[in-house]
């Protein structure tokens, strides 16, 4: 009589495989994979984030504008009315033999659709670049914001794109409502440097002026950003703006002040310096956001490409704001489309309800199958604790995430995993009571079993599969370990009590009383 | 131990008209919840945003309300949420403003109330919730689909189809139990709804295979004997197992926590429901349709034969005789 035959050991296997990989996860030791524990049981914040992508576009037109502006300024070359409406750039050529050369220049900047009417420029971006442009903007916010939370100093953030325009942020380090709102304020914060030129011809008349008005001189008025009723008249066009910052510090000025200081890339440094060299005297506005947070005198050139936001700002913002700059602007502002927060305490008290349910179903179950089964129900509830070993390793293994509808799966689980054993022990009983032998009993039974049982598992997982694949969040978590479970039950209810019957069928069969093993009179 | 005797067969067929009548009733009552009282959706589905606060004391439901009377919440619903100390604030907007955050507000608002910690704020904004609907949709046709063709190629498309039937009897009986507790219907529900799919497939599945199997070695003739005789084998199994489930979902639903709570309720009477149509009312379908026991067993007669000579051909091409 042999003991060990091929199915007892892949069982004792994967109970090993079971037991070792789940010790981790189950002690909360140190080192090993663990299962990760989702936003509903351990608390934090998940937002669904939408990236409003045309803002994007509008920005790319505003940069276009930029080099135009700038290239005409640095060649001499003579343009007028250069101005931007939604989604195109309008200037005149004021000199036809400068057309070529104007061109020229245009040819550089990819994706773009001019069209001409003798001097007069139209430039729009085509649509394969307004797809393109929408379609990094969404990257790159999920890169902004992912830094800006790195900076900030909470574990583990996730940041993923979802979809086209939808960026989701999950932050499990989340504790209190304050750190909460801090992180949201940084996420949404766009960090939109600018600096802009006052125009000092008009400026005081910017109270009486009308934003249209101002639009008919290609500029903006802008509030200040401590005290709305002081306006600025500012050229639309800015100098430059954010992506040319390379890093920013908080400082402090004489007055012990809170300051940002910030430092430019070396094209950055030089468009800023020939703007101070030429516009000594005049005013330069340093904008964030839309706000003017001061607007300085140019006294005279500035070199070196450095320099600084101040307007009253306290540590911690100013803190925020320099996270803000150093890791870029957002493309486009985001808006909140869906949100989930959990403080810790209800994930605790989820936590403990799912192990009441899950422990209390187990007993149930193990306390029916024996009486029921007699020793037939001792092996099924042996295959049973496995199955639920395995659920935890293989989750621990891929670093899959428990939620709480998770949790509800694999209380689901053992009341569907024991089906397996049902099915076949009544099979096994059936076989017996037309008066097969023990052994025959348990061969022919297992293989009459298997029919049923695999084609209800396939469906099952079929379902599985599609809920995952249509699932948010925790639903998929609900997914993933319903379809462990039934893969392992497979292992486990039918390939495992399988071998143990074959390992004891020399006891069983001595045995004079041998029925009584299933249960049966 | 045995529940059901094991050498009796039970007439279950001779009562068909019986158990079709029930679950017409069943079936048309629910239709009728759906059509007029509705399905309470829950923010998942509706968008809409709700806020889940637990106090130090018993939480003074009456004052909370007359204190949101007062702001722009006026018409918000403030409901006790599992024990006394909590109670759901639910508001139909939403606000998709990544700063000034509701949670916020509410802290500020509630702040004269007493002491409490705000637990839980979900908040869904209308476009994610036409898409979770969307969404729902979708996965529930396309596991039908997907179930249909699967059974098609494994039985026979009566069989299919008539296991289809039965889901669909099912998951209407669920969702009026739904309609009628007025649970709110989130992804929590749609989950439980799928999970009955597989869970009640399951079911009919093994009587099925029973039927299948008795097709091919049962002396019975008559499709309606067959049944009889295949549903009454299968009988221990199918209360077993779902007394079985019954009971860790009850376990669920008593001891799962309030957020758990209409998950399980739906799986509870889901399952009693699976349990039900798989005796009495799944395979009364297949002789609905007229699924004849002689058309099968001619049909596997010519597979077999088909595959003999297959092989009868093979081996002359193996002997060369070919």
């Amino acid at each position: 009589m042999k003991i060990f035959n091929y199915r007892l050991i892949i069982f004792i296997l994967s109970i090993i495989f079971g037991v070792v990989l789940s010790i981790p996860s189950l002690l909360q030791t140190d080192t090993g994979k663990k299962i990760s524990l989702g936003l509903d049981l351990q608390g934090g914040l998940h937002m669904l984030l939408g990236v409003n992508t045309h803002e994007a576009v509008t920005s790319k037109i505003k940069t276009i504008a930029t080099s135009v502006k700038y290239f005409s300024d640095d060649e001499e070359l003579l343009i007028d009315g250069l101005s931007i409406n939604t989604d195109s750039v309008t200037f005149t050529v004021l000199d036809a033999d400068e057309i070529p050369k104007m061109d020229e220049m245009l040819k550089q900047i990819t994706g773009l659709d001019i069209s001409k009417n003798e001097l007069k420029y139209t430039l729009k971006l085509t649509s394969e670049d307004i797809a393109k442009t929408k379609d990094l903007s969404v990257a790159q916010a999920v890169e902004t914001i992912r830094n800006r939370l790195d900076q900030f100093g909470l574990s583990e953030p996730t940041v993923v794109r979802q979809g086209e325009t939808d960026i989701v942020v999950e932050l499990p380090g989340i504790k209190t409502a304050e750190d909460e709102k801090a992180a949201r304020e940084l996420i949404s914060k766009p960090a939109n440097l600018e600096l802009m030129a006052v125009d000092e011809e008009r400026n005081d008349q910017v109270n009486t002026m009308t934003s249209s008005q101002a639009a008919a001189y290609g500029n903006v008025i802008l509030e200040d950003t401590n005290n709305p009723n002081i306006k600025y008249l500012v050229k639309e066009i800015p100098i430059l703006n954010g992506s040319q910052v390379i890093d920013a510090q908080v400082a402090f000025d004489q007055s012990n002040q809170a300051i940002i200081n910030f430092t430019l890339n070396s094209t950055g440094a030089r468009i800023f310096g020939e703007f101070t060299g030429k516009s000594v005297g005049k005013r330069l506005a340093v904008v964030l956001d839309g706000k003017v947070y001061s607007a300085p005198n140019i006294r005279e050139r500035i070199g070196g490409g450095s320099g600084q936001i101040s307007g009253g700002f306290t540590v911690a913002e100013a803190g925020n704001v320099a996270i803000a700059l150093r890791s870029g602007a957002l493309p486009a502002t985001v808006t909140l489309l869906e949100k989930r927060s959990v403080g810790p305490s209800l994930g605790a008290d989820s936590i403990k309800a799912s192990l009441v349910a899950l422990i209390s179903g187990f007993l149930i179950v193990f306390i029916f199958m024996i009486i029921y089964y007699k020793r037939a129900g001792v092996i099924a509830c042996i295959a049973l604790v496995t199955n639920i070993f395995i659920i935890i390793a293989v989750m621990a293994m891929f670093g899959a995430t428990l939620t709480l509808p998770g949790m509800a799966g694999i209380v689901l689980t053992i009341g569907m995993a024991v089906d397996a054993n049902v099915i076949i022990t009544e099979r096994i009983r059936e076989l017996i009571r037309d008066g097969l032998s023990i052994p025959k009993a348990i061969e022919d039974g297992y293989s009459n079993a298997m029919r049923a049982i695999l084609d209800a598992n396939v469906t099952t997982l079929l379902v599985a599969v599609i809920l995952y694949a249509y699932g948010t969040g925790p639903i998929k978590g609900f997914a993933i370990t319903i379809s462990i479970g039934i893969l392992a039950s497979m292992l486990t209810a039918i390939l495992g009590t399988h071998g143990i019957y074959e390992a004891l069928l020399g006891k069983i069969t001595k045995d004079k009383d041998s029925k009584k093993w299933f249960g049966v009179n | 131990m045995e529940i059901f005797k094991t050498d009796k067969i039970y007439d279950f067929m001779g009562k068909r008209l019986a158990f079709l009548g029930f679950s017409s009733i069943l079936v048309i009552a629910s239709i009728v919840l759906l059509f007029t009282k509705g399905l309470t959706f829950g923010i998942d589905f509706a968008g809409g945003t709700i806020i889940q606060v637990k106090y130090e004391q018993v939480a003074p439901i009456n004052q909370i309300r007359d204190t949101l009377k007062q702001t722009k919440y006026a018409n918000s619903s403030i409901t006790k949420f599992g024990s006394d100390e909590e109670v759901v604030i639910r508001i139909t907007g939403s606000s998709s403003d990544l700063v000034n955050d509701i949670g916020d507000e509410m802290h500020k608002i509630l702040a004269s109330t007493g002491n409490f910690e705000i637990r839980r704020v979900d908040m869904v904004g209308a476009k994610v919730g036409g898409e979770l609907r969307e969404k729902g949709i979708m996965a529930l046709s396309l596991s039908l689909i997907v179930i249909l063709i699967y059974l098609s190629f494994r039985f026979e498309w009566r069989f299919a189809l008539a296991s289809v039937f039965a889901l669909i009897h099912d998951i209407t009986i669920a969702m009026g139990a739904i309609s009628l507790f007025s649970i709110e219907v989130n992804l929590d529900i749609l989950a439980a709804i799928l999970t009955l799919l597989g869970y009640s497939l399951n079911d009919t599945i093994i009587v099925f295979d029973r039927i299948r199997e008795g097709i091919q070695t049962s002396k019975a003739n008559e499709l309606a004997e067959m049944i009889n005789e295949s549903v009454s084998k299968t009988l221990s199994r199918t209360t077993l197992t779902s007394l079985t489930t019954v009971f860790v979902v009850a376990t669920l639903y008593f001891f799962g926590g309030e957020i758990l709570n209409g998950f399980s309720f739906t799986l509870l009477v889901g399952i009693i429901i699976g349990t039900y149509s798989s005796i009495f009312v799944a395979a009364t379908f297949l002789v609905q349709l007229k699924f004849s026991v002689d058309d099968f067993r001619a049909k596997d007669a010519e597979k077999l034969k088909r595959q003999r000579e297959k092989e009868k051909l093979r081996a002359m091409y193996e002997q060369g005789t070919v």
